[in-house]
């Protein structure tokens, strides 16, 4: 279990993360939605590890991570970054292999037990045929499941992503998504996703957590959260909320405006 | 490592090794028979024995051998330290040379120099320690220069490197003007000719090389972490600043020892990376050995080039280094352009 207390994140003097409080169970998906700059991608930042925060907590299961070193904090948290200006001369199996870093001894030495379980995350992400190719030489959405499957190989509770999606099309979309849900269900991981697309986080998470100015405006199921009025206070456009004919959950239309 | 299909696989890329070691005793085996004097591998082994003759004795472990190993030891720092660099920045251009940290080094080593210190150890040491302060402060000038954000762009890397180095070889002439008597020794350390061979350089050089290189030899994981990024790096469990700045720190230290005796050498720490690169792919913990070896063995068989070329004379083996090099670094920068092959 993922618990957020009272973060608040500066940039010099500005602060941009403003007394976030956010709790996400094991086994739950949750979506980060909200506008461009409204701070998704610093919240992940920050519970990461990666810029420092100024106020609150960080708790997995119970231990605060703001206290811990890198490789400490990198058992207990895995980030799936968006596939851009990856080294393009690695590996998918050294890329993956980089993974299993937390468990490591100074010298990177892996023992056959870390290259099990890079295999087992290839194959989970269905990638294992490509394990010899180089990271330039495979597709778009086959670099993302490799980064997923980095994520996996790190065997963390919790598993964050920034934008998976982003750069794929309708197809390698609704997999990556599937193949989230599925791997949360089975090994009851703690899920957070920074997602543009809102029906896709209507579609695929439990809950969705909405950003906005730096505050984290509320949290909900998607009935709750992906009305009309709240999406319009937040994007600032007007839009049509209509009912998926399968799922039954909220579907988005933007408006054309009165 | 797994593998799906059953590869051939060639046995120079299966023992990397083994094969550059092999290179290695070739080179330096060439580096002691050829010189003015022909010392064949029958009449080396002899005086490296203590069976050999007078003069062959002399030659050899007077003139012949400190060279040999000043020369493959500045070799293999220029190689380790060039690929350090390269992972640091992200950039397959980096090189002790284009990025000015030579220059800096250069110029602090002149900077001791003209202080004049005794002809003794001690008096050795100076050189390669106000070489080191120089080139890393050096290397944080065109890097504060040069990064924007987290990356570090070629054509910024470049230019900022060559601004501050023309800024610091400016200087160091300044310097040599002025000091007119020790303006023959510092020339001829700086045409790269490494001139100043003998045991007690060999013996000055040695702790800095030691030290530095020993850290960068262990930096292969974080290197390849680095390759991702500061951010996944971090992710991924690596504290970013801190090895930064260590690997940052040892790879200048290295750079500056091999200056401090040998002069400015430039583009064995881009060639020899870079042909490693192609050769057996971007693995820092195999690139790093590898380049370390594989410099030596570049230098030594360019000074042997240096000496024949224009047998009696010899010529500064810069003037080689930079005949191969530049060709090389225009077809470097072609490639990574047109392919992002990185």
């Amino acid at each position: 279990m993922l618990k957020i207390q009272n973060l608040s994140v500066y940039y010099g003097d500005r602060e941009v993360l403003k007394n976030i409080g956010l709790e996400v169970k094991s086994g739950e998906v949750v979506a980060l939605i909200g506008p461009n700059g409204a701070g998704k991608s610093t919240l992940i930042r920050a519970v990461s590890g990666v810029i420092p925060i100024r106020r609150g907590q960080i708790r997995v299961n119970g231990t605060d991570l703001t206290t811990l070193a890198p490789i400490q904090r990198a058992r207990h948290i895995s980030v799936v970054p968006q596939a851009v200006s990856l080294p393009p001369a690695f590996t998918v199996w050294e890329t993956v292999l980089l993974g299993r870093t937390p468990y490591l001894n100074f010298l990177g030495q892996t023992s056959s037990r870390d290259e099990e379980l890079t295999r087992r995350s290839l194959e989970q992400v269905d990638v294992l045929h490509l394990a010899e190719s180089r990271m330039n030489e495979i597709s778009g959405g086959e670099q993302q499941r490799v980064l997923l499957a980095r994520a996996l190989a790190q065997d963390t509770p919790i598993l964050i992503m920034d934008e998976p999606t982003a750069h794929l099309d309708l197809r390698h979309q609704l997999d990556l998504l599937k193949l989230i849900s599925k791997q949360a269900r089975e090994k009851n991981l703690t899920v957070m996703i920074a997602l543009h697309d809102l029906n896709l986080a209507s579609l695929f998470a439990d809950r969705i957590a909405i950003i906005e100015g730096g505050q984290l405006c509320m949290a909900g199921s998607p009935k709750e959260t992906l009305t009309t009025e709240i999406l319009r206070s937040v994007y600032k456009v007007p839009v049509h909320v209509i009912q998926h004919p399968e799922s039954h959950v909220p579907l988005i239309l933007p408006g054309l405006g009165d | 490592m797994f593998t799906c299909l059953p590869v051939y696989i060639h046995p120079m890329r299966r023992a990397p090794h083994l094969s550059s070691f092999l290179f290695l005793l070739l080179a330096i085996v060439l580096s002691i028979a050829i010189g003015s004097v022909f010392i064949s591998p029958v009449e080396m082994w002899a005086s490296l024995t203590g069976n050999g003759q007078e003069i062959t004795d002399s030659i050899l472990w007077k003139i012949r051998l400190p060279r040999t190993v000043l020369v493959a030891l500045t070799g293999a720092a220029l190689g380790i330290s060039g690929a350090s660099y390269q992972g640091l920045f992200r950039n397959p251009l980096a090189d002790p040379y284009l990025i000015g940290v030579a220059s800096g080094a250069g110029l602090g080593a002149v900077i001791a120099m003209s202080i004049q210190w005794p002809y003794s150890f001690w008096g050795l040491m100076a050189i390669p320690l106000a070489a080191f302060a120089m080139g890393l402060l050096t290397v944080l000038v065109v890097y504060a220069i040069a990064r924007i954000g987290h990356t570090v762009p070629t054509t910024n890397l470049i230019l900022a490197g060559v601004a501050i180095s023309s800024f610091a070889t400016s200087l160091t002439s300044f310097l040599m003007l002025r000091s007119s008597d020790e303006v023959r020794r510092a020339l001829g350390w700086l045409l790269g000719g490494s001139i100043q061979a003998g045991w007690l350089s060999v013996l000055a050089v040695l702790p800095f090389l030691t030290v530095g290189i020993a850290v960068l030899l262990v930096s292969g994981h974080a290197l390849n972490l680095l390759q991702f990024g500061d951010d996944q790096a971090q992710q991924l469990g690596l504290h970013v600043t801190r090895t930064r700045t260590i690997i940052l720190v040892a790879a200048s230290l290295v750079t500056a020892a091999a200056v401090s005796f040998s002069g400015i050498i430039g583009f064995i720490g881009l060639i020899v990376p870079h042909v490693i690169r192609l050769w057996l792919g971007a693995d820092y913990r195999r690139l790093l050995p590898l380049s370390l070896i594989g410099g030596a063995v570049a230098l030594l068989i360019a000074d042997v080039l240096a000496r024949v070329v224009l047998a009696p004379q010899e010529i500064p083996v810069g003037i080689i280094t930079a005949l191969a090099g530049a060709p090389f670094f225009l077809w470097v920068l072609r490639r990574s352009k047109n392919q992002g092959f990185w």
